[in-house]
C-alpha cells in the first residue's frame, strides 16, 4: 500500500542530516592540545587579564586536577580524553573593537546559514544579540540602546576588563570553582561567554540573546555566563546553540550564574540544539552544564529549556531560594532520538520563609534513546511554608527508547507542601489514525501530538522562540517515530 | 458516490466482512443496522482506511475512483469523513488548532493556500453557530474531559468544518441524550445536500427519527442481508433481528 507509515517516517528522521551541520572555513587560531598550568595561564593572557582573574583560574585548575568525572548520571559514554583537546580556538580575524561591519565576511556567511541575520534581528526582534564562536565572542548587537538604560551586555573577557569590580563580587559565588568536575574545568579553561548587568529598577526593553557554535573541529567549548539583575530589575535573556556534524565526540562544558536580587526578575530560556551524532550513535557534543541561580528576597528565576540536541546531555539549572517569598521555576522540554542520552532536571534548594517553586518537565524519547529527569526539591529547617509543585511526564515513541524519573526530595521542615505528578504515555496509533481521518498525514500528526504535549513549557518561551522551538521539535522528531 | 463491490476483509486472520455490495448515490442517505458484532464499525474503519484490518477481496470506489489503496488521509482529502464512535483524546491541541490543521492540510493537497485567518474565523463562528457549540469549548483540548455528548457533537462540528462528500457516522447517537441528539442529527440534516451523501451506523433505530433514510440495510454476519426503506428500521425496532436470521436461513 501506498500508506506512509510510521516505519517510513522512522527511516526518513533518521537519515535526515543534522541541518546545522555545516563547518565554515574561517582562519582560526588554536591552542595546542592538552590541558595544563601553561596553558590556563596562556588563556589569561592571551584575553589579557589581571592577576586576580589568572589566580582564580589556577586555583581551579588545582581543584579540578583532583577531582573525578561523576558518574551517578543515567548515560553511558567514553570519557573524553581531557588532554586531546584544544582549549582555545578563535576565529583569527577577531578583533574586539570593531564593529559589526568589520566582521569577517565567512563568519557572516555562517550566520546566515544558522538563520540569524544580524541586520534582521536588531530591526525586527528587538533582540540584542551576543555571539560566541568557539571560544570568543565575535559580535554584540545593540549596545548603544542599552548602554542608556545602564545595562551592560557584553562579551564576559571584556567585563573582566571594563567592570571587573562587578565580576569579582559575583564570578564563582552561585557556582564555585569547585563545585563540580566540569564546572572546575570551566573554570580553569572559559575563554569568553556573556556577561550581564541589570541596575536597580530598569527593565530591560529587548531580550538578550546569545547564540553558541562550536566550528574548529578538536576543540571544547566552555562559555561562562553572568547574568545580575539588581534590585528590582527584569530580564529575560535566549541561549541558542548548535554545532557542526563531526564524527568525534566534542566536548562542552559551560557554566552559567545568575543573581537575582531582592524583587528582581531572571528568566532564562535556551534552545539547546548541538550536534546529536548520526544515527548510528557516532559523534556528537557532550554537553556538560552547570547552570544555578540565586534568589533573594521577593526575587524570581526561571528556566526555561528546550534540549534537542548533543549526544549526552548532563544538565540541571538549579534554584537557590534564599529570600523570603522568592519563586523558583523549572520549565523543560527535552527531546532525545536515536542514540541519545539524556540526564537533565533541575534542584530546587528552598531556603528563606514561604519559598515557592514549580518544576515541569517534558521527557520525548524515540528511536534507540535514554532520556531521564532527575530533579531534587530540598526544603530547609527554616523554609516555612515552603511549596512546590512537580509535574514530569514523558512520552515514548516505539519499543526502543526509554524515560526514567528520579525525583529527589528532602525535607526538614513539617510546615512544607511538596507535590509530585508523574505520567508516561505513547503516542497510540489511534490518535495517528483520528488526525489521517481528518486529512493530516502521520508526520505533521506527530509534530501535533508532540507540541501539545509540550505545550505548556513551550508556552513558557518569550514568542520569537516558541516558534523556533517547534520547528526544531518537529526537526528533531521527524523520521524518529516508531 | 460510494460503490462497494465484494469487499472482504479479515483481522488477524479472522474474516469480518464475507462480501459486502453497496451502492450509495450522490444525495443519498443510507442507514447500516445490525446486532453486535456483525461488522458495522469495521466496515466504517475500512472505508476510512484504517490499516488494522486487511482488505483481502473486493473494491471501494469513491466516485469511481478505487480508494481502497489510498492513505486514510488521502482519503479524506478526497471527500471521506468518519465521525468516530470513540473520538481519541489530544492533549494540548485545542480543537480550534485541530481544525486549522486539517482543513491547511486538505488544501496543500489540493495545491490551495492555507486559509486566511479571518476566512477561518468566520467559518468556525458560523459552524459552531450551527452546532449550538459554546465558543469557549473551542480552546480546550480536543476531546480531553468531554462528555459523551460533547465528543460526539465535536464530530459533528468538524465534520461541518470539513464539508465532506461522503459522510460516515459511526454510532453517532452513543451516549447521547435526547436533547443532543436533536442538535447532532439537525446539524446533520442541515449539512446534507445532493451534492454529498450520509452513511448511518447505528445500533438502534432512535437517531433515524431525526435523520431519515433513503435506504436501511441489515448487516449481519459480514454481509447485507435485507435492504429496504426507512420503514425496516422500524420493523427491525420492533422485532429485533431474530426474524430476518430466521427468513435467510
Amino acid at each position: 500500500m501506498s500508506k506512509y507509515t510510521e516505519d517510513d517516517l522512522k527511516v526518513e528522521l533518521e537519515n535526515k542530516e543534522y541541518e546545522y551541520g555545516f563547518y565554515t572555513e574561517l582562519e582560526s587560531e588554536t591552542f595546542p592540545i592538552g590541558l595544563n598550568e601553561d596553558i590556563v595561564r596562556a588563556i589569561s593572557k592571551k584575553k589579557n587579564e589581571p592577576e586576580w582573574m589568572t589566580d582564580w583560574r589556577l586555583q581551579a585548575f588545582a581543584a579540578w586536577k583532583e577531582m573525578e568525572e561523576p558518574e551517578w548520571a543515567n548515560v553511558n559514554y567514553t570519557k573524553p580524553d581531557f588532554q586531546a583537546i584544544a582549549y582555545y580556538s578563535a576565529p583569527k580575524k577577531s578583533d574586539p573593537n570593531k564593529t559589526l561591519d568589520d566582521v569577517d565576511a565567512e563568519l557572516l556567511e555562517m550566520y546566515k546559514k544558522l538563520g540569524i541575520s544580524l541586520d534582521e534581528q536588531k530591526k525586527m526582534n528587538n533582540i540584542a544579540m551576543d555571539i560566541v564562536v568557539d571560544s570568543v565572542s565575535v559580535a554584540t548587537t545593540f549596545k548603544k540602546t542599552l548602554g542608556e538604560k545602564g545595562i551592560i551586555f557584553c562579551p564576559i573577557s571584556e567585563a573582566i576588563q571594563e567592570h571587573p569590580e562587578l565580576v569579582k563580587k559575583y564570578l564563582g559565588t552561585i557556582v564555585p570553582q569547585k563545585d563540580n568536575f566540569y564546572a572546575a574545568l570551566n573554570s580553569a579553561v572559559f575563554s569568553d561567554g556573556s556577561f550581564c548587568y541589570i541596575p536597580k529598577g530598569v527593565r530591560c526593553p529587548m531580550e538578550l540573546s546569545t547564540y553558541f557554535r562550536i566550528n574548529q573541529g578538536g576543540t571544547g567549548q566552555f562559555e561562562r555566563t553572568l547574568v545580575i539583575a539588581d534590585e528590582g530589575s527584569y530580564v529575560s535573556y535566549l541561549e541558542g546553540c548548535t554545532a557542526p556534524s563531526r564524527d568525534e565526540n566534542q566536548l562542552h562544558a559551560a557554566v552559567v550564574e545568575l543573581i537575582a536580587l531582592d524583587d528582581a526578575e531572571i528568566k532564562y530560556s535556551t534552545v539547546q540544539n548541538w550536534y546529536p551524532g548520526n544515527k548510528e550513535g557516532k559523534g556528537g557534543v557532550f554537553n556538560f552544564v552547570t547552570k544555578r541561580g540565586l534568589c533573594e528576597k521577593n526575587a524570581k528565576i526561571s528556566w526555561t529549556q528546550v534540549e534537542t540536541g548533543s549526544a549526552v546531555t548532563w544538565k540541571y539549572p538549579s534554584c537557590v531560594l534564599k529570600g523570603d517569598n522568592s519563586i523558583g521555576e523549572f520549565y523543560s522540554i527535552a527531546v532525545t532520538n536515536n542514540f541519545q542520552q539524556a540526564d537533565t532536571g533541575t534542584k530546587m534548594i528552598h531556603l528563606g520563609k514561604n519559598t515557592r517553586s514549580t518544576i515541569i518537565s517534558k521527557g520525548i524519547s524515540a528511536g534507540k534513546s535514554q532520556n531521564s529527569y532527575r530533579g531534587l526539591v530540598q526544603i530547609s529547617k527554616n523554609a516555612d511554608n515552603a511549596r512546590n509543585f512537580s509535574q514530569c511526564d514523558s512520552l515514548l515513541m516505539g519499543n526502543n527508547c526509554g524515560a526514567h524519573t528520579f525525583p529527589y526530595i528532602e525535607s526538614k521542615n513539617t510546615s512544607a507542601k511538596i507535590e509530585h505528578e508523574a505520567t508516561t504515555s505513547k503516542i497510540g496509533e489511534d490518535q495517528v489514525f483520528y488526525c489521517n481521518q481528518r486529512g493530516i498525514p502521520t508526520e505533521k500528526a506527530i509534530a501535533l501530538i508532540v507540541n501539545g504535549f509540550s505545550k505548556e513549557v513551550l508556552n513558557k518561551l518569550p514568542m520569537e522562540f516558541a516558534v523556533e522551538a517547534q520547528k526544531l521539535l518537529e526537526i528533531s522528531l521527524e523520521g524518529s517515530v516508531g | 458516490m460510494l460503490s462497494i463491490k465484494n469487499l472482504h476483509a479479515s483481522v488477524e486472520d479472522k474474516e469480518i466482512l464475507k462480501g459486502i455490495n453497496l451502492e450509495i448515490k450522490a444525495g443519498e442517505v443510507h442507514a447500516i443496522m445490525g446486532p453486535n458484532g456483525a461488522g458495522k464499525s469495521t466496515l466504517s474503519s475500512i472505508i476510512a482506511g484504517n490499516e488494522t484490518y486487511e482488505v483481502t477481496a473486493g473494491e471501494i470506489l469513491l466516485e469511481n475512483e478505487d480508494i481502497s489503496e489510498l492513505a486514510p488521509e488521502e482519503r479524506a482529502h478526497k471527500g471521506v469523513f468518519l465521525s468516530f464512535q470513540y473520538p481519541v483524546e489530544i492533549p494540548g491541541v485545542s480543537v480550534t488548532n485541530f481544525m486549522k490543521t486539517a482543513i491547511n492540510e486538505s488544501r496543500k493537497a489540493r495545491g490551495q493556500e492555507d486559509m486566511p485567518a479571518n476566512e477561518m474565523l468566520k467559518l468556525i463562528r458560523e459552524k459552531s453557530e450551527l452546532l449550538e457549540i459554546d465558543r469557549k469549548f473551542l480552546s480546550r483540548s480536543l476531546n480531553e474531559g468531554f462528555s459523551g455528548g460533547e465528543k460526539k457533537r465535536n464530530e459533528i462540528f468538524q465534520m461541518a468544518m470539513l464539508e465532506p462528500k461522503l459522510a460516515i457516522l459511526d454510532e453517532t447517537d452513543s451516549g447521547l441524550d435526547i436533547d443532543a441528539l436533536r442538535i447532532v442529527a439537525n446539524g446533520v440534516n442541515k449539512l446534507k445536500n445532493e451534492k454529498n451523501a450520509v452513511l448511518v451506523i447505528t445500533h438502534y433505530q432512535r437517531l433515524l427519527d431525526y435523520i431519515i433514510p433513503d435506504f436501511v440495510h441489515v448487516l449481519m454476519d459480514g454481509k447485507i442481508v435485507k435492504s429496504g426503506d426507512a420503514s425496516l428500521a422500524l420493523e427491525l425496532e420492533e422485532k429485533g433481528y431474530d426474524w430476518i436470521k430466521a427468513e435467510i436461513q
